[in-house]
């Protein structure tokens, strides 16, 4: 067999931050192949490589032994690859049959072939099953649908190299088996096929071999029949496969509730329920882990707490008191929150350093309306110096700071706001070696002060290394709760993927 | 009041609308915001008098028209596609610098701050609905609404001001498409500029008197779609034809008449009269 | 590594500011030339001229303190749109609404009010009518997500006719399409204290004005308000996760701005001529757009981006002798234009040789 699309050693830098340091894949015609990685591993950018959306910084790209490197999308797409993107690339008010066909419609001089094109939409279809209905408008679609429209897009434009990045993070069950379906009957019909996934138990399914890869490079590439998910676990996160030291801690320090949850649902902008009947208790002393993958409610469940949006269903309880209204008044109830995003929630990248530690706070450093800019100083020069932040200039803006830097702002604030809950949401994404040890301490001395820690992390190493119990979310429910040592990655793993759960509840 | 002068009136009061709106439908459908409609009219109403006048051919005078609005419209282009400059700045940019262009040039060509000589004009053989660029005016309504709905063309250009990142995904260029509908945008709006100054038989300065923003409002309350878009330009044309007719009757002042469009569009964008959303990536640059 | 990032970083700041400025001018000044030259004039002859039609005598300096009075209202109600990050393009109603309220209730007050109560009341009214209408794309906004830039195009068309229509139907002189005369209310004149002066519409509103752009600085980096309305401008969700009410910021803000705009009314109304006429907007609102754009959203940098606009404005009347006055237009839409492309594209380049160093 040859190798039908290959990489070799892409680099590719966004900014100061390396998204592929080195990443190398080599895809054999005819296979299902699986990309494996953590968050922010360099799956998508090497995939976008691949596709022509991106032009690598080095390193070369080939397809069927053709260096193509630094191609354009049009040129991927005249060669045959196409890429079905975690996002949908797809016109909401264009109807199925306009989108698969954009870019390369059937003609009858300067006229759109409407006809043509539900006809040769239907055709695809019918052969690679995959029923999608024509003339329906996109936006009225359903997840499942969009995704096979979005599949018989490339297929139309004579794909035969098919790349889905993360193809079931938005899927039901049924509605993956039926995309397996679909791509099997792909294989059979000759076809290649690269899946991008953090779910081990879908490469264990669906894959021929396995590509790992880890902080933007290649670790390892092997055949899934003789590999293991505890063996592929331990490529994706690298040497530290010992679990780290336990967090301490245990049953002994833990006081009374703080925060409870009972029955909390929330919807989302566009109705899709977010969270569905959420049932928590958070005490004093504590951390409570979320693990999760990504997108099933770990957002909206820090933001209905953090009062960024409503319940509607179910309530939240912070010492006995129904928690309500917004985002101020949760602060005022003494809840602390490090937002998940800090680019998009947490700071002001064009404020100083000075004025990002007050956001939120900025009631508390007002007299009569008017900003006490002096006490907001002291406050900085205090925080960039209890927590190390660097460079220590109060004055710049937070957003020449480097990712660390920036996340200490925002801890330095909310931790020193007065609180008697934290909630810490990826607290240390994005952020380098020694800033990450030094987060983690500060949220091991929050547990030590009493406080109660709600934590959510992508990162289930550092779920288990932190937290006294874990709770875990899959599709905007608690799939299970388990004490720190009833837990491991496989096990986390397995409630993560829907693969195991504790009946519905 | 006589039915059928009521409605030829109306129509002649709304062929610039047609046209401006028309032009309008295309740029907002693909991302760009209109802001310059009167700008682009008032362009070509000057175009079409330098034309007309030196060339003592009415379509000459068409197609310089024409081509100032073309030139604006790609000024246009180039500033907000280019660029990425602020489309609504630009917009409003266009529309000063047209009223100072063509002040300037009123007074190099033809000496005057105010008008130009006359003329001439169309044919208006049969009364006035003879003049062709009324029909023409009609006739760009129903093209646009073929542009935009059977086209590949069109397809591609709503594609872009909906999704532009669909639309590179596709392999389609954002930047190509949004220039050729801007700059069709230009020349479209500029004719109906075209047809005032020959049907007045003269330009006068800022002769457009913000019919570039009543099309503005006709695109929005039409929901950006050509063929209602029109109809709302003939009924804004038929209040203002009401006004006239019923002069004297003082049935409701001239003022209010004129607000009509603007109200009507408020009322809208709250929401009162369905929901109206505009194309989803207007008036944000694409950042390729 | 972590202080050359810093200086760099506050030169990059600095370049990013006046670059674009600079080089607007500088396109405006060749556009200029051409014209001039297409006319067959000299450049330096007819800048000469502008010079010396507007700063070159008392009269008219004053003329240029005069338009200046205005574009500073105007350029502050946008600038502060702006800053909370929506686009005011109301001023001209606002402006108008302002001077209407102003001369409406100068007209109603007894002419034996204390000139300074009667200012003050006037100029409440002119708060109040401009900030009304900036309310209406304010509540839209907030309420129905409709965009303002539409809003307040539309609301420009329909006050400015209801005032018309109130104006001449019910409230004007005969034969005119102005107010009666204010009983009271009327600012003083800067020639009530320096006789050179005499003639030029310049009067105490210019002084007005100067305060306010301080209050509007002090308002916006010194007070709680001012940090909130700036955070939403910069990033409406991390000012919402700061406990701040997006929809009431731009709400407030919105009215804020009208309320100044229409402020702006009475230095025609009640600094000049004593009443409202139709039309005496006269595009100022407009112009604030590109005071605002020059001025960088800076109060200090609208002072200074209205005086530019203003000598322009002035000079172009005095350049006429020469060439038509109406390059004056012309170079001031070039001056919005050449901003408005050069920000984007001075920011991605200071970016982009940021990023490889």
């Amino acid at each position: 067999m040859s190798s039908a699309i290959a990489a070799q050693d892409i680099h590719k830098h966004f900014g100061p931050v390396p998204a592929n340091a080195g990443a190398s894949v080599s895809v054999q015609a005819g296979e299902i192949h699986a990309v494996v990685g953590e968050n922010g591993a360099g799956k998508s950018t090497l995939m976008r490589i691949l596709s022509g959306m991106y032009a690598p910084d080095e390193g070369s790209v080939q397809v069927n032994g053709r260096d193509v490197t630094g191609w354009s999308t049009r040129e991927a797409i005249e060669a045959g690859v196409g890429m079905v993107h975690q996002h949908f690339m797809l016109v909401p008010t264009l109807t199925v049959a306009e989108n698969v066909v954009l870019g390369h419609e059937p003609k009858k001089g300067i006229r759109l072939d409407r006809a043509t094109a539900v006809q040769k939409v239907n055709e695809i279809a019918a052969r690679s099953r995959l029923s999608v209905p024509a003339e329906k408008l996109v936006s009225e679609l359903t997840v499942g649908e969009a995704q096979r429209v979005e599949i018989v897009k490339t297929l139309y434009r004579g794909a035969r190299i098919l790349i889905l990045d993360e193809p079931t993070a938005v899927l039901s069950p049924p509605e993956v088996q039926d995309l397996w379906q679909v791509l099997r009957q792909l294989r059979a019909d000759g076809g290649t096929i690269v899946v991008i996934t953090h779910k081990l138990d879908e490469v264990m399914e669906i894959s021929d071999r396995v590509t790992v890869m880890r902080q933007g490079r290649t670790v390892t590439t092997v055949n899934t029949r003789e590999t293991s998910p505890a063996e592929l676990a331990r490529a994706m996160v690298g040497r530290d496969v010992a679990l780290p030291a336990r967090g301490g801690g245990g049953g002994g320090g833990v006081g009374d509730v703080a925060l409870a949850l009972r029955g909390v649902r929330v919807k989302k902008r566009d109705g899709t329920i977010a969270l569905d009947g959420i049932n928590l208790e958070l005490r004093r002393g504590e951390i409570l882990g979320i693990a999760g993958v990504e997108g099933n409610g770990q957002t909206e469940l820090i933001e209905v707490i953090a009062g960024l949006l409503q319940v509607s269903g179910g309530d939240l309880k912070l010492f006995g008191q129904t928690l309500e209204g917004d985002a101020r008044s949760r602060f005022d109830a003494g809840i602390a929150h490090v937002p998940e995003d800090r680019h998009y929630r947490g700071l002001l990248l064009e404020y100083t350093v000075e004025d990002n530690l007050i956001l939120g706070l900025q009631h508390l450093f007002t007299n009569n309306g008017l900003l006490r800019r002096n006490a907001i100083h002291q406050n900085a020069v205090e925080k960039v110096k209890d927590f190390d932040i660097r460079p220590p200039r109060t004055e710049g803006t937070a957003g020449t700071l480097s990712g660390g830097n920036q996340q200490k702002i925002v801890i330095a604030r909310e931790l020193t706001r007065e609180h008697s809950v934290l909630l810490a949401a990826q607290p240390t994404r994005g952020v380098d070696v020694g800033a990450i040890e030094a987060i983690h301490t500060r949220l091991r001395a929050e547990r030590a002060a009493g406080k109660a820690v709600l934590l959510v992390s992508a990162d289930l190493n550092e779920i288990l290394a932190l937290s006294d119990r874990i709770a875990v979310l899959f599709r905007g429910r608690i799939a299970a709760t388990l004490s720190r040592d009833e837990a491991d990655q496989e096990r986390l793993g397995a409630y993560m993927t829907g693969a195991a759960s504790v009946g519905s509840a | 009041m006589n039915p059928l002068s009521f409605l030829g009136q109306t129509l002649r009061i709304a062929v610039p609308y047609l046209f401006a709106a028309s032009g309008g439908v295309i740029a907002e459908r693909a991302g760009v915001v209109s802001l310059a409609l009167e700008g682009f009219m008032l362009s070509g109403a000057f175009g079409a008098a330098l034309g007309s006048y030196y060339s003592g051919n009415a379509l000459v005078g068409i197609l310089a028209g024409m081509s100032a609005g073309l030139l604006c419209g790609m000024l246009h282009a180039v500033a907000t596609v280019r660029f990425r400059a602020d489309q609504v700045v630009v917009g409003i940019a266009i529309n000063l610098l047209v009223v100072g262009v063509t002040r300037f040039f009123l007074q190099l060509a033809f000496d005057s701050s105010s008008n130009s000589p006359r003329i001439p004009g169309l044919s208006t053989a049969g009364g006035g609905l003879g003049n062709p660029m009324i029909w023409l005016a009609v006739l760009c309504v129903a093209a646009t609404g073929f542009l935009m709905r059977n086209t590949v063309l069109g397809l591609r250009m709503r594609a872009v001001g909906e999704h532009p990142q669909a639309a590179v995904s596709a392999g389609l260029s954002v930047g190509r498409l949004r220039y050729v509908a801007v700059a069709l945008s230009g020349v479209l709006a500029s004719l109906g500029g075209v047809y005032l100054a020959l049907d007045q038989h003269q330009f006068t300065d800022q002769m457009t008197a913000g019919r570039g923003f009543i099309a503005l409002a006709a695109v929005i309350f039409g929901r950006w779609e050509p063929v209602r878009a029109a109809i709302a330009c003939l009924l804004f044309a038929a209040a203002e034809t009401l006004q006239i007719q019923l002069q004297g009757a003082e049935i409701l002042p001239t003022q209010f008449i004129q607000m009509i469009p603007y109200l009507l569009t408020l009322i809208g964008l709250a929401g009162l009269v369905g929901r109206s959303a505009p194309p989803a990536a207007l008036g944000r640059p694409y950042e390729g | 590594m972590a202080s050359p990032a810093h200086t760099s970083n506050w030169r990059g700041r600095v370049d990013e500011t006046l670059l674009p400025v600079i080089i607007a001018l500088l396109s405006a000044l060749v556009i200029g030339d051409v014209l001039i030259l297409s006319f067959g004039q000299s450049p330096a002859d007819v800048y000469k001229l502008l010079i010396e039609g507007s700063w070159g005598n008392a009269w008219g300096f004053g003329q240029v303190l005069f338009k200046t009075t205005t574009l500073i209202f105007t350029g502050l109600a946008v600038a502060l749109g702006l800053r909370a990050g929506v686009f005011n393009i109301g001023a001209e109603s606002q402006l108008a609404a302002g001077g209407f309220m102003a001369a409406l209730i100068g007209i109603m007050l007894p002419a034996a009010t204390p000139a300074l109560i009667a200012i003050l009341i006037c100029m409440l009214a002119a708060m109040i009518g401009g900030g009304a209408v900036g309310a209406v794309p304010g509540v839209l906004k907030a309420r129905f997500g409709a965009h303002e830039v539409i809003v307040t195009i539309m609301m420009n068309f329909v006050v400015l006719a209801l005032l018309n229509y109130i104006v001449a139907t019910h409230l004007h002189e005969p034969e005119t399409l102005r107010t009666p005369d204010v009983n009271a209310g009327q600012v003083w004149r800067l020639s009530d204290f320096w006789e050179s002066f005499h003639g030029s519409a310049a009067n105490g509103v210019l002084l007005i004005g100067v305060v306010l752009a301080a209050l509007v600085w002090f308002f916006l980096f010194r007070t709680r308000a001012g940090f909130e309305l700036r955070a939403v401008g910069l990033q409406p969700a991390a000012a919402e996760y700061g406990g701040i009410h997006v929809g009431r910021v731009w709400f407030t803000t919105l009215t804020l701005s009208g309320a100044i705009a229409g402020l702006g009314g009475i230095n025609y109304v009640l600094g000049y001529k004593g009443y409202y006429e139709e039309g005496f907007a006269g595009g100022a609102g407009f112009l604030g757009i590109a005071v605002a754009l020059v001025g960088r959203n800076h109060p200090m940098g609208v002072v200074l981006a209205a005086l530019l606009f203003a000598t322009l404005s002035q000079g172009g009347l005095a350049i006429h002798a020469l060439v038509p006055k109406d390059i004056v237009d012309v170079l001031q839409a070039a001056v919005i234009i050449a901003m408005a492309v050069s920000v984007p594209e001075v920011r991605r380049l200071l970016r982009q040789r940021g990023g490889r160093a």
